[in-house]
Parts: C-alpha cells; sequence; structure tokens
C-alpha cells in the first residue's frame, strides 16, 4: 500500500483550486464548514463575557512563552528526564523521521497506532514507517478515514472534512470486506461505531502507539492532547512505548497557562467549551500506575521553527492550530484544504508553509487571499495572518518570484501612479475611450486584458470623464450649488 | 480646531471613483458640503494599495509620501472607500514605522483620515440625512471598512433616515464578496465561486437595491448580478444619503436627454429612474420597493 506522498503540489494551486471547484462532492462536503463551524464558534464565544481578553491572555503567554523558548524548553527537559522519560531533539523532519523508526525498532514494532498529529503529517511519517517495515494505523476517525482513502488532511482538526457521509460509507464498504455487506451505515454513529469496531483490535495490536501534542507544560514536564474520540488515550496507554511528536513552539510554561489556553483552544476550533477529552501524560508507567507505557519519548521537531523566532513570521509560532482561521475563509469554503497542496491549508497555511518549504514553492498560498480580514478577528492568539502574507508577498516581490505578467503591470502602473499629473492625463482618455465603448450597454462583457475580470462578471463602463477633470470644471466656472454634479 | 469653524477637508476621490464613477465623488461632497465641511480636491492619483498587496513596498511609500504631501494643509482626509481609507489610516503608519522623518508625519496623517460615512457620523456628528428614495435596498460590509475601521453601524443609521427607503439585511453581509483588489484578476475562478455565492445572499433578501461603501466591491457584485441576468441594481452607499440617484446604477447604460435634465433636480424627486414605465407606478406616499422592476 502507498500512502498519500507529502510531496508539495502548492505551486499547481490553481489547478488545484480548479478542480476543487468543480468537485461537486467536496462543495457539498465543505458547506459543512461554512455553516456549522462559524455558528458554534460565534455561539460559545458569546456566552463567555471574558472571551476577548482570555484571547489576549492566549497571545501573551505564547509571546512570552517564545522569548524566553530556551529557558523553558530546559526547565521541560529537566522534568521530563527526573520523571523517567526520554527527550530527542530533531533538528530536521528527516531527524524526526529516524528518531521515531529508531525508537520502534527498538521497541520490536511491526504496527504502530496513531492518535492525530500535524506534525507526523510535516515530516511524511506513515510514508516512512511504511517504507521501512511498519504498518502505521491511524486511530482519530477522521484521519483513518483519509488512510484508508491515501490522502492528506484537508483540514487540521477536521481531516476527513472534504468528504460526504456517502464517500465515507463506500469506502468503509470497500475497505471492511469482513463485515456483512447488507450492514445498515445510514447513520454517522453506525460509521463511528464500525471504525471503532475495527480499531479496537488494532490498539491492542499496537506495539508502539505516537501521539502529537497540542501543548507541552515546562513546568511539570507533560504532553497533553485534546480529543473527542477517546482514541488518543487508548494509542497512548495500551501499547508498550509512547511516543510523543511535537514541534518546539507547543510548549508553554505552566500548567496555569495550559488552562488559559485550553479556554480559547476548543471554543476557537470547534465550537465546544472544552474538547471531551483533555489527556496529560508526565512520563512512563511508574510502578504503582495501573497502567500506561513502559517507555515514553517526546521528540521535539524544530523544522525551521528556530530560524523563525528571531524573524518577520515569529508571531505565526503562536498558533495553537484551532482552525478556526480555515473555518472562516472565503478562500478556503471555496476550495477546501487540499488545494493548498502540503500538509496546512487556509490562512495559517498560507504563512506557515512558506516558512517550512519555501516562498518559490508555496509562493501561490499567501498571494490566494482577498485580505479580508475574517481570519486575524477569530484567531484565538491574534495572529495578524493577513500582514504576514502581506510580508510573504513583499519577499516574493524582493527576489523577483512573482509572476513576469504582474511586475510588468505593477511596474506600468506604478510609472502613472507616482506621476499625478500624467496619471490624470492618461485616465481622463480612458475614461473618455472606455466611457464612449460602453455608451450604449452600459458595461462590458469582455475588455483587452482583462479577461480575468470579463470571464465570469462585466464590468460598468465609465462615465466617459474622470472626477478630476469635471472638478477642475467646477472650480474654474462659478460654484454650482452644492452637491450638484455638473 | 475651534468648534465653530468649518472643517477643511481633502477628498481622498480613489482611483476608481475617479475613473468609473465620477457620481461618488459627487455625492461624497455633498455630504460633506451638508454637514458644513469645505471641501478640496488635490491632484492625485492612487493610495497605493495595489502596490502594498502586491509586495511592492518601494512604489507603496513613494506614493504614500506623495499622498501624505499632498494632503497635508487639510484638516480632514475623507475617502469615500473603507478599503482605501483603512489604507490610510492603518498601512500608512506601518510603511514608515521607525522612519524618523516620515513615521510623525504618517501617523498624523492616519489621525485625520476616515472613510466618508464613519466621518459624517462619528467626526461631524451628522444624525440624518434629506435623501428620499423608494426601494428595499441591501447592504454589504465591505471588509476593510468593517473589520479595519469598524463601519459597521454608520451607514445603516443613516441608511434608515432616508425617506421611503426599507433595509433588508442578507444573510453573511459580513462575509469577502471575492474582490481583493488584484485577487479577483489573479485568481477568477475562486473569486467567482465566492462572488456567486454573495449574489445569492444578496437575491436572496428581495432586495431590489445592492448598496456598500466600497466601489471595487461593487462593481464585483454588481458585475456578476449583471452576468446572471439579475435586474438587482447597485450604488454606492454615499449616492443614496446624498440623494444623486439620477444617474444610472453601477453597469447601467447612460440615462436619455430628459432624465439627464431631472438629474439636476433635488434629492427629493421620487422619480424613478428606470427608462420604461414600471407596471406599479411609484409614488411619495406609497412606496412600492419596485423601482425598476428588478426585484423578480
Amino acid at each position: 500500500m502507498t500512502l498519500a506522498s507529502h510531496i508539495a503540489t502548492s505551486s499547481r494551486f490553481k489547478d488545484n483550486a480548479r478542480a476543487a471547484l468543480a468537485d461537486a462532492d467536496l462543495q457539498d462536503a465543505l458547506s459543512f464548514v461554512e455553516v456549522n463551524f462559524i455558528a458554534r464558534r460565534r455561539e460559545v464565544a458569546d456566552r463567555l463575557p471574558e472571551f476577548e481578553a482570555l484571547r489576549d491572555s492566549a497571545r501573551d503567554i505564547k509571546d512570552h512563552t517564545l522569548a524566553h523558548l530556551d529557558l523553558y524548553l530546559e526547565a521541560y527537559e529537566e522534568r521530563l528526564i527526573a520523571q523517567g522519560g526520554h527527550l530527542h531533539y530533531a533538528v530536521t523532519a528527516q531527524d524526526a523521521r529516524e528518531i521515531i523508526l529508531d525508537i520502534c525498532r527498538g521497541a520490536g514494532a511491526t504496527t504502530v497506532t496513531k492518535g492525530k498529529s500535524m506534525v507526523a503529517e510535516e515530516i511524511g511519517l506513515n510514508d516512512f514507517l511504511e517504507g521501512n517495515g511498519i504498518t502505521p494505523v491511524e486511530t482519530d476517525l477522521g484521519e483513518y478515514i483519509i488512510q484508508l482513502r491515501h490522502e492528506l488532511p484537508s483540514h487540521i482538526i477536521a481531516p476527513a472534512v472534504h468528504l460526504t457521509k456517502a464517500q465515507i460509507e463506500d469506502e468503509f464498504r470497500r475497505a471492511h470486506t469482513h463485515l456483512p455487506a447488507a450492514r445498515n451505515l445510514d447513520e454517522p454513529t453506525s460509521l463511528l461505531a464500525e471504525a471503532r469496531g475495527v480499531l479496537r483490535e488494532k490498539f491492542l495490536a499496537a506495539d508502539v502507539g505516537i501521539t502529537g501534542a497540542n501543548f507541552l507544560v515546562a513546568e511539570t514536564g507533560t504532553s497533553v492532547i485534546v480529543t473527542n474520540e477517546g482514541n488518543g488515550d487508548l494509542t497512548q496507554t495500551l501499547p508498550r512505548v509512547h511516543i510523543v511528536l511535537a514541534s518546539l513552539e507547543k510548549l508553554v510554561p505552566t500548567l496555569e497557562d495550559l488552562a488559559q489556553l485550553l479556554r480559547v483552544l476548543a471554543r476557537s476550533a470547534t465550537g465546544q467549551e472544552m474538547s471531551v477529552y483533555t489527556t496529560l501524560s508526565t512520563g512512563p508507567r511508574r510502578p504503582d500506575d495501573p497502567d500506561g507505557p513502559g517507555e515514553y519519548h517526546v521528540v521535539l521537531l524544530d523544522n525551521g521553527r528556530s530560524s523563525m523566532i528571531g524573524g518577520a513570521f515569529r508571531d505565526m509560532l503562536r498558533c495553537i492550530r484551532c482552525g478556526a482561521c480555515m473555518n472562516h475563509c472565503p478562500v478556503y469554503h471555496a476550495v477546501g484544504g487540499h488545494a493548498y497542496g502540503w500538509v496546512y491549508p487556509g490562512p495559517m497555511g498560507a504563512v506557515l508553509t512558506p516558512s517550512l518549504i519555501g516562498i518559490d514553492k508555496a509562493g501561490h498560498l499567501p498571494n490566494a487571499s482577498t485580505f479580508c480580514g475574517r481570519c486575524e478577528e477569530v484567531c484565538p492568539v491574534r495572529i495578524p495572518l493577513p500582514r504576514l502574507m502581506r510580508s510573504w508577498r513583499e519577499r516574493e516581490f524582493e527576489r523577483h518570484l512573482s509572476p513576469a505578467t504582474v511586475r510588468g503591470g505593477l511596474a506600468l502602473w506604478a510609472f502613472f501612479a507616482t506621476r499625478p499629473r500624467l496619471y490624470g492625463l492618461a485616465t481622463a482618455m480612458a475614461a473618455r475611450l472606455l466611457g464612449w465603448a460602453g455608451r450604449a450597454r452600459g458595461r462590458f462583457s469582455w475588455l483587452p486584458l482583462a479577461s480575468g475580470w470579463t470571464r465570469c462578471r462585466d464590468f460598468p463602463a465609465p462615465h466617459g470623464e474622470t472626477f478630476q477633470s469635471r472638478w477642475k470644471r467646477r472650480e474654474k466656472a462659478p460654484l454650482p450649488r452644492p452637491g450638484h454634479a455638473p | 480646531m475651534v468648534e465653530h469653524e468649518a472643517r477643511r477637508v481633502g477628498l481622498l476621490v480613489t482611483c476608481l471613483v475617479d475613473l468609473i464613477r465620477p457620481t461618488v465623488a459627487f455625492a461624497a461632497v455633498k455630504l460633506m458640503e451638508d454637514a458644513r465641511c469645505i471641501v478640496e480636491v488635490p491632484r492625485q492619483s492612487c493610495c497605493g494599495q495595489p502596490a502594498f498587496n502586491s509586495g511592492d513596498r518601494t512604489t507603496t511609500r513613494e506614493i504614500a509620501a506623495q499622498v501624505i504631501e499632498a494632503f497635508e494643509p487639510f484638516d480632514y482626509v475623507v475617502a469615500p472607500s473603507g478599503s482605501c481609507a483603512g489604507m490610510l489610516k492603518v498601512h500608512y503608519p506601518e510603511l514608515f514605522r521607525g522612519d524618523p522623518n516620515w513615521q510623525p508625519r504618517a501617523d498624523a496623517f492616519a489621525a485625520k483620515s476616515h472613510e466618508l460615512v464613519a466621518f459624517l457620523v462619528d467626526v461631524c456628528g451628522v444624525t440624518r440625512v434629506a435623501a428620499r428614495l423608494e426601494a428595499t435596498a441591501t447592504y454589504h460590509d465591505s471588509c476593510s471598512g468593517l473589520r479595519e475601521l469598524g463601519v459597521h453601524d454608520q451607514p445603516r443609521r443613516l441608511l434608515r433616515t432616508v425617506a421611503g427607503l426599507r433595509l433588508a439585511e442578507m444573510r453573511d453581509a459580513n462575509v469577502c464578496c471575492g474582490f481583493g483588489g488584484t485577487f479577483c484578476v489573479k485568481y477568477p475562478d475562486i473569486s467567482n465561486a465566492i462572488v456567486g455565492k454573495k449574489a445569492a445572499n444578496i437575491a436572496a433578501t428581495g432586495a431590489g437595491l445592492l448598496l456598500a461603501g466600497d466601489l471595487g466591491c461593487l462593481m464585483n457584485m454588481a458585475g456578476k448580478l449583471h452576468r446572471e441576468g439579475s435586474g438587482i441594481e447597485a450604488r454606492h452607499v454615499a449616492e443614496v444619503l446624498a440623494g444623486m440617484t439620477q444617474e444610472p446604477a453601477i453597469g447601467l447604460p447612460a440615462i436619455d436627454a430628459a432624465d439627464a435634465e431631472a438629474a439636476g433636480a433635488k434629492p427629493t424627486v421620487t422619480k424613478p429612474t428606470a427608462t420604461k414605465p414600471t407596471a406599479t407606478k411609484p409614488t411619495a406616499t406609497k412606496p412600492t420597493g419596485a423601482r425598476t422592476g428588478a426585484q423578480r
């Protein structure tokens, strides 16, 4: 079995988007995001008077942690080791993959269960393990579904949100051939029950459990995951070995800080006050514990993040992966997550992806935004996403990576815009010409060099004279009655 | 400045209004003059937003400096666009942050810059307008005005004082129309999908008239509505507030000479601008909402 590759297709964003817009099932599925996530978040945020203050606090906690990341990393490591855990620093994705493979081999593992982890997607862990003879089994329902379909997640908290219920039912019937063909899968709960039944055996058979972490707490050396299905708990308590794979910005100083961040996380993500399960793991099983893993490893991934700390994109490291930005993004609503072509979609992906795979490959992502600002409006840690996307556009422009047509058009426009007198003459001519050409219909359904506009909509014809030239006449002539259009 | 002295306003026309729809600027002038402002129009081109959003900071700074200088003599800078006003008020200071010469000038410029309707309500204290229009309108909140400048209640408050006008709120009025400046031509397919949803929400209100505070968004939405064969008309909110709706709506052909004559009349005129007679003749006493038969 070959799993979906994590090779980026972000440079083909336009083609991806076109395919997504033509995909009726996808468009049907996406309406869930647009309607449900937004309404639920609104409702739960409105119920909490201190929600906006909590967002400020969440931003400040993450900023503070990033400013003193070295200290908190040291504190975290010390606590973790004191409790019998192992910490592995992974500078690159390759390092992380190899560390994890070594741990799995050391445990003699043939099967690993996995809790939902975007960092595991980022490093392409499943492909790698499989290529090395170890079978990864996703246990989050959404991740399980897309693993069956050999796809990447299309959303950071709802990986299979691009699928309709009917598509999932088809997939289950195709994959679960050991079950009666005539079984009823009409209800979402029956799909869930079926996945649970199938996964239960995998949980018990797994040698190693790999989870991500929503947070790492420096004060106690604890890793924290939030889930709604309880699959994470089974993944990390049943196997002999538990590996936590986390990127280094997941660190927070104290349990108190964790509590604050949890209050904005689920509200922003799913519109819940709390996720159903919030699980704290602090080291391997102790002698008196009734259960838990014999070994507890934390693989801390950098993969370019430490170089973001001192740079223009530092604010992005505050991200707590709630998905609110994509839930509120009109572009995401239109094309879904796969069009973005890599692991992280939506506005947060448009900022993070160029940091991780390069602006030369991901240039479309920060450009494919209307800058409507809704993402920033809902971000629980107040990341200025439009400003950061614009910063990427600036880098792209400075490095001459933007398309020649865009640069040429911009240069021509700038030539006039920086010379107001000449600009006035040119626009007066354009207004006259276009006004004359469009006087009968009042609008154009085709214009030279404007097919991007006129393919989908009409363009209004100018009145024939610019405001500034009319105004000049008004200034020369005796003043007409105020408000009287000449 | 002294309480009773007239406010001296420099109008930032915006490049789209200048080129495509001068009526919006004349409406802005009328509204501000009615609010006892002295309005002037210094020579200008554009606020620089196309360059700014394309990542060309050098050109943007050059244009911004030129705009700041041109408007330095005025007490206020007002633009009939939330997007351009947001550029002046929010992004100009960002452009010159840390520049000892230009940052103070950009900050002072930003402090006196306003979006038109917010300026009328929040600065001039305008509470009502003397306009009349028999129509049912729906108002779209353009993104920059809404989220960068907090323009939301002001236009609705003034629109409620337009005699004969009924407001029908659309679903997701605060959601982007898909214009996004150069976005709509760089990613036309996505822009089309977004404006398609917007057009459906507009149509679902049953309103015959679409209003907004930004000509770019209006051109996008009107262009889509026209392409879909809809008869819904689109106008800048300033045109309605100033009672200057004699001009054909966005993207409609020029009216004939007789109607043009009427266009100069006072805004209390209730004559519909439709070029062909409508089934129900609107009168001042009985609003019909069916100005051009556009609702169906």
